[in-house]
């Protein structure tokens, strides 16, 4: 009888263990890689330099659309910009600019200096209509297809590799 | 009656924006700052802090219940963005493990007093 109290015991523990053991490979850095595969919302965004707003429904109109959160005070931003030049002569591909809780003064001045990749430039100046995409720092970008749905997602500035791999996705 | 009238509808409104306020603040400690070291959004004063404190505001004031505003963060972020963790599929297991282990542990304690009890 002992004995068989010793098996429950050991398994209890060794059952532990394991969940402890599991628990502690996971990975606890936030990730928005959930949000793939997921359609984006019908978001309507200032434009930047003119009145009225874009509807993220006319997204549909292109094969694929790059999504890029930026603003002229973030320094990856900086230097990434080169990479969204490299892909603004891609024919299928269209990059929408959201400025992000920025400056238009700097932001200007930004794309006067760096060039602008952008095809269509918008604002959200207090950062609230960038929640709906799960936004939580810039830069952020989002690669969608005419379904409206999210393809891919970069959190930080992207690079030569994933621009290499926004290029496969849309040459195929 | 104007004057009742007009203390009547102040008290109402006053009545209201706290109860929103209460509501607000509620919800902002059971939200996690994403880009803090284990800090509710209530805590945090991170740029990502402020802005989910403006939209919660505005969702309260659009008159959005609690659960309809954790859906929405949570749809947006994931189930991470909340403290307490919704009791879905992939959670059960999650809530009820310390109830199973309990009661688990007080059939193993039950066995053990009968069994010293029939010695």
């Amino acid at each position: 009888m002992k004995k068989k109290y010793l098996v429950i015991i050991y398994s209890i523990a060794i059952f532990i263990f394991f969940v402890l053991y599991l628990s502690l490979g996971k990975n606890k850095i936030y990730s928005t890689q959930d949000n793939i595969g997921k359609k984006i919302p019908e978001v309507q965004l200032n434009y930047f330099d003119k009145d009225g707003h874009f509807d993220t429904k006319e997204i549909s109109n292109s094969k694929f659309t790059l999504l890029n959160f930026w603003a002229s005070w973030c320094g990856p931003c900086r230097k990434e910009h080169k990479y969204l030049m490299e892909l603004s002569v891609s024919s299928n591909l269209i990059i929408i600019g959201i400025n992000f809780k920025d400056e238009k003064k700097n932001a200007m001045k930004f794309l006067s200096e760096m060039g602008n990749p952008f095809s269509v430039l918008t604002t959200d100046f207090d950062g609230k209509k960038s929640i709906n995409f799960g936004i939580y720092g810039i830069p952020e970008t989002i690669l969608i297809n005419e379904d409206l749905k999210i393809i891919k997602k970069y959190v930080g500035p992207i690079d030569d590799k994933d621009v290499r791999q926004i290029k496969k996705i849309i040459n195929k | 009656m104007k004057i009742l009238s007009i203390i009547i509808i102040l008290l109402f409104n006053n009545t209201i924006s706290f109860s929103n306020e209460n509501k607000k603040n509620e919800i902002l400690k059971n939200l996690r700052c994403l880009v803090c070291q284990g800090q509710t959004i209530s805590d945090s004063n991170s740029d990502f802090a402020l802005t989910i404190k403006d939209v919660v505001d505005e969702k309260v004031n659009e008159g959005l219940s609690k659960k309809e505003i954790y859906s929405f963060l949570s749809d947006k972020y994931g189930d991470w963005i909340l403290f307490n963790t919704p009791l879905k599929k992939n959670s059960y297991f999650l809530w009820f493990m310390p109830y199973i282990l309990f009661i688990l542990g007080g059939v193993f304690l039950y066995l053990v007093i009968k069994k010293r009890a029939q010695k």
